[in-house]
């Protein structure tokens, strides 16, 4: 199938919930103390769970770049007294659905499981948590894939530019290095170092529970002490603060393909910071909008250099950032940088206007309520407002804190946060007439 | 994990059919009397609805010479009509907070917003406006056509996997149009014209070609009311021309094809079969392809991961695909990423007689049973998201299945035996319509 366009922007807010939307958080603490949001809905007999282990990926000890990711590949690889193939067949008799993914900033689970089976689905959750097996053969079997994964991302353009604005940007945070690690770091893992990336990732000081559909919190309680509770009480400390460098230039990594792929960035806000709406708002606005974005309007619909354009504040942990990407071919990628840079200089001076603003509202108001839509989607939802630090009655206030938002804020932010001098490309391909620049 | 999700092999996974007596529940259908059809599914827990239009025409319904221009004319739909500015549309569906998009297929282009439910007749207004009123100049073609060929070369030059793709369909396919890519070839992108896209437009854009599609929090009955007030309108196209495209005729001899780009860091075989596709009323034969897919592919436990990735060790990730719903003739497919230090032809015979002996030993009972238990439980995971039940009435209506054809799958599925799915095996496991391709990179040796 083709799309008439594919979005590729991070929602970096997490929504909250609507005053008609018949959604009810409760908190509920366990016995054992653990923490968790909960939303009861018995209409299908299923419950969505979502697990989040702050710091992730980027917990990786020195020189062990790779483990966390290996890592968490082998906690459905066998657990307990099974072996990867006979918890393959568990699940699947149960019909239960679990995944595991790492990113730079959090390790998460997000499970599902039927009202009629969910005891034994809880049990085999949890020994992949509790007490995965790391089998030597299981760490050869994955090692392998992730090798070949690490070896694909090395000729593809997209995983090229990506690798090469983190390692320009992040210095020697591991925000600049891949997950994944590199085929010399992963081959040196042991299975010390995976045990040990587990007991520094998963760990009750860092997790947050959403739960949505049939269950009740009576019920959750003890499910969850007993899915959790054997957990270690801490893990590892978290990593520093980075300290994105950007230096306004325009950087080409030279590969043979027909399209460059671009991404670019500077530094981004805090979602503490009570700039932050009118910086959202302003991004939205910009690059953020889908068609209606300037970017979009000026790259895309007037002059048709490019299939889609995007802007994304980016919150991470230990960085905010403000990036964006295009690709062109490679020799009208030159003129999209151009008219991007035009763009955000333009936005920085003149700012938006009443109408853009007005709009942009509309938008974020309305699409507010729609993000609630289905046991999956708000598990995810709540455990991203946790994560974030969100009050649970934080739904009441998101639009108004929206609404309040006038023009000077965001004009006054775009003056201050737009920084065109310090916009940073970074791209990959054959670009034609575009100078490797740094300011 | 996304292990291996380099490889953007399509994985076709289940097509989750609606049945189980709560899935069904939930769907109403009827027909306008200009002939447009009408499928709506209620669900009622969030003040959301999904509103879809899907014409029963795509890119195997061009006509020769001018691929691409389905995908091209659904570009051009948000370029306004008599009554909407260009960017309109979208404009006003994000205004109210919705996103909107299209798609375009081999045989269904469909349109889609996803709205607040009180905001369905906005939606109604517009989409049924821009069914016969397009109004398009020369600048917008000239502006969209260079934004689809940079879509080209995002989704095709740039990856490897997909030129390959497009070589080997082609390959594939003898005599259908499924062997041209949807997005067109290059060089016949670069000279589509306004009367291509308004010829095709003409053509196919009506009511009586054309499904409309309703899911969320509405009832059968708002649907009814507001959609003759605003599709019903529409006079049927009575030139509408009878859907009758160019089959395939006995494919006889084994294609291969050897793939070189140095973007390819990770070689693999991969093998297509000709295969039936569902049909209307007969869809026992597909149902047993879609579970031999599962049996050979479907994870961890499945028989090629077995053989090759546990037992001889040759495999790095195998699996098996097969794309059911289809208005013609279909694929099944295999493919191997072979293990450090084994080659492709290696990988190619490894592969081969793990399928010959799979035939030989046939189904496992107690993996057939675990697949059934999961297909049922997917009929409860399924009400969790409407909008995906929508696009699977919107799909199959498309390419001539009927609510009947999809509301009896899922019990077709449960009453495969493992002696259908080796017959099928048998039938469609047939070298002399395959297609089998080594992608590697440049210096690449055997």
């Amino acid at each position: 199938m083709m799309m008439r366009f594919t979005l590729a922007f991070v929602v970096a807010l997490a929504g909250s919930l609507p005053a008609r939307a018949d959604v009810n958080i409760q908190e509920v603490t366990t016995p054992g103390g653990i923490t968790a949001w909960l939303v009861e809905d018995h209409t299908i007999p299923f419950t969505a769970l979502e697990l989040r282990f702050r710091g992730g990926a980027s917990l990786d000890l020195p020189g062990k770049r790779g483990a966390t990711y290996l890592m968490t590949g082998l906690l459905e690889e066998g657990a307990g007294d099974l072996d990867a193939r006979a918890f393959a067949r568990e699940m699947e008799g149960l019909a239960a659905g679990f995944n595991y993914n790492v990113y730079d900033d959090a390790l998460t689970v997000s499970a599902k499981f039927l009202t009629e089976n969910r005891d034994q689905a809880v049990d085999l959750l949890r020994s992949t948590l509790i007490d995965p097996t790391f089998a030597p053969d299981d760490i050869e079997r994955v090692r392998a894939q992730v090798a070949s994964i690490l070896r694909s991302n090395l000729t593809d353009p997209d995983d090229i530019a990506s690798a090469a604005f983190d390692t320009r940007t992040y210095g020697d945070h591991p925000y600049a290095t891949q997950k994944e690690g590199t085929l010399d770091s992963l081959a040196g893992l042991t299975r010390e170092d995976l045990v040990t990336a587990k007991a520094n990732a998963m760990a009750l000081d860092r997790i947050y529970v959403g739960v949505v559909g049939d269950i009740s919190a009576e019920e959750l309680g003890p499910m969850l002490d007993h899915l959790l509770g054997d957990l270690p009480a801490t893990g590892a400390p978290m990593p520093e603060r980075a300290d994105p460098m950007f230096d306004g230039g325009t950087h080409v990594v030279p590969f043979d393909t027909p399209q460059s792929v671009a991404l670019f960035g500077q530094k981004g806000i805090s979602q503490d910071d009570p700039d932050f709406f009118a910086a959202y708002l302003l991004n939205v606005i910009l690059g953020g909008g889908g068609f209606e974005s300037r970017l979009m309007h000026e790259v895309r619909e007037k002059r048709g250099l490019t299939y889609g354009v995007y802007s994304y504040l980016v919150g991470k942990d230990q960085a905010d950032v403000w990036m964006g990407s295009v690709s062109s071919a490679n020799d009208r990628i030159a003129d999209a940088i151009k008219v991007i840079r035009d763009e955000w200089t333009r936005m920085a001076q003149d700012g938006a206007t009443e109408e853009e603003l007005a709009a942009a509202k509309k938008y974020l108001t309305g699409a507010y309520p729609l993000r609630f839509d289905g046991n999956g989607p708000i598990a995810n939802i709540i455990v991203g407002m946790q994560m974030q630090g969100m009050p649970i009655d934080y739904a009441a206030t998101r639009n108004d804190r929206i609404n309040a938002v006038t023009l000077d804020d965001v004009n006054r932010v775009a003056k201050e946060l737009l920084d065109p001098d310090a916009l940073t490309f970074v791209v990959t391909g054959q670009p034609e007439r575009l100078t490797e620049t740094s300011n | 994990m996304q292990r291996l999700a380099a490889l953007t092999f399509s994985l076709m996974s289940i097509a989750l059919p609606a049945a189980a007596d709560g899935l069904n529940d939930m769907v109403t259908d009827f027909k306008l009397d200009n002939g447009m059809e009408v499928v709506v599914i209620e669900d009622h827990r969030a003040p959301v609805v999904v509103h879809m239009v899907w014409y029963k025409s795509g890119a195997a319904d061009e006509k020769p010479g001018v691929s691409g221009v389905a995908h091209f004319l659904e570009h051009l739909l948000f370029k306004g009509t008599d009554k909407m500015a260009p960017g309109e549309l979208s404009r006003v569906v994000a205004e109210n907070g919705g996103t909107d998009n299209a798609f375009t297929s081999h045989d269904y282009t469909a349109y889609f917003q996803r709205v607040a439910a009180d905001r369905l007749e906005l939606m109604m207004s517009m989409e049924s406006d821009r069914m016969v009123n397009l109004n398009l100049d020369e600048k917008d073609i000239l502006t969209e056509r260079e934004v689809i060929i940079e879509e080209r070369n995002q989704r095709i030059e740039n990856n490897p996997q997909a030129l390959y793709r497009e070589q080997a369909m082609a390959a594939q396919y003898l005599n259908s149009r499924y062997g041209v890519p949807i997005i067109g070839w290059r060089h016949e992108m670069e000279q589509l014209s306004l009367e291509d896209a308004l010829d095709y437009y003409k053509t196919y854009y009506a009511p009586n070609n054309a499904i409309l599609v309703v899911a969320g929090d509405v009832t059968p009955d708002e649907v009814r009311t507001l959609a003759e007030k605003y599709y019903g309108v529409i006079p049927a196209n009575p030139d509408l021309p009878d859907r009758i495209r160019p089959q395939e005729p006995v494919q006889s001899g084994e294609r291969r094809i050897l793939y070189r780009d140095p973007r390819i860091a990770q070689p693999y075989v991969s093998r297509s079969y000709l295969a039936p596709e569902r049909d209307h009323g007969d869809q026992k034969q597909a149902a047993a392809l879609t579970m031999l897919a599962e049996v050979l592919g479907g994870g961890q436990t499945s028989v090629l991961a077995e053989k090759l990735q546990f037992g001889t060790k040759q495999a790095l990730y195998c699996s098996a695909w097969y794309a059911g719903t289809n208005l013609d003739d279909t694929t099944f497919g295999v493919y191997i990423v072979p293990a450090e230090g084994v080659g492709m032809q290696e990988a190619e015979d490894a592969l081969d007689k793990a399928l010959a002996e799979f035939i030989e030993e046939g189904v496992d009972a107690e993996q057939l049973d675990r697949i059934k238990m999961q297909l049922k439980a997917s009929q409860i995971y399924a009400r969790d998201d409407v909008g995906d039940i929508a696009r699977i009435y919107g799909g199959a209506l498309t390419q001539g299945l009927t609510v009947e054809d999809v509301q009896a799958w899922p019990d077709l599925l449960q009453e495969v035996t493992g002696e259908d799915i080796v017959a099928a095996a048998r039938d469609v496991l047939d070298k002399r319509h395959a297609v089998t391709g080594w992608l590697m990179s440049e210096e690449m040796t055997q």
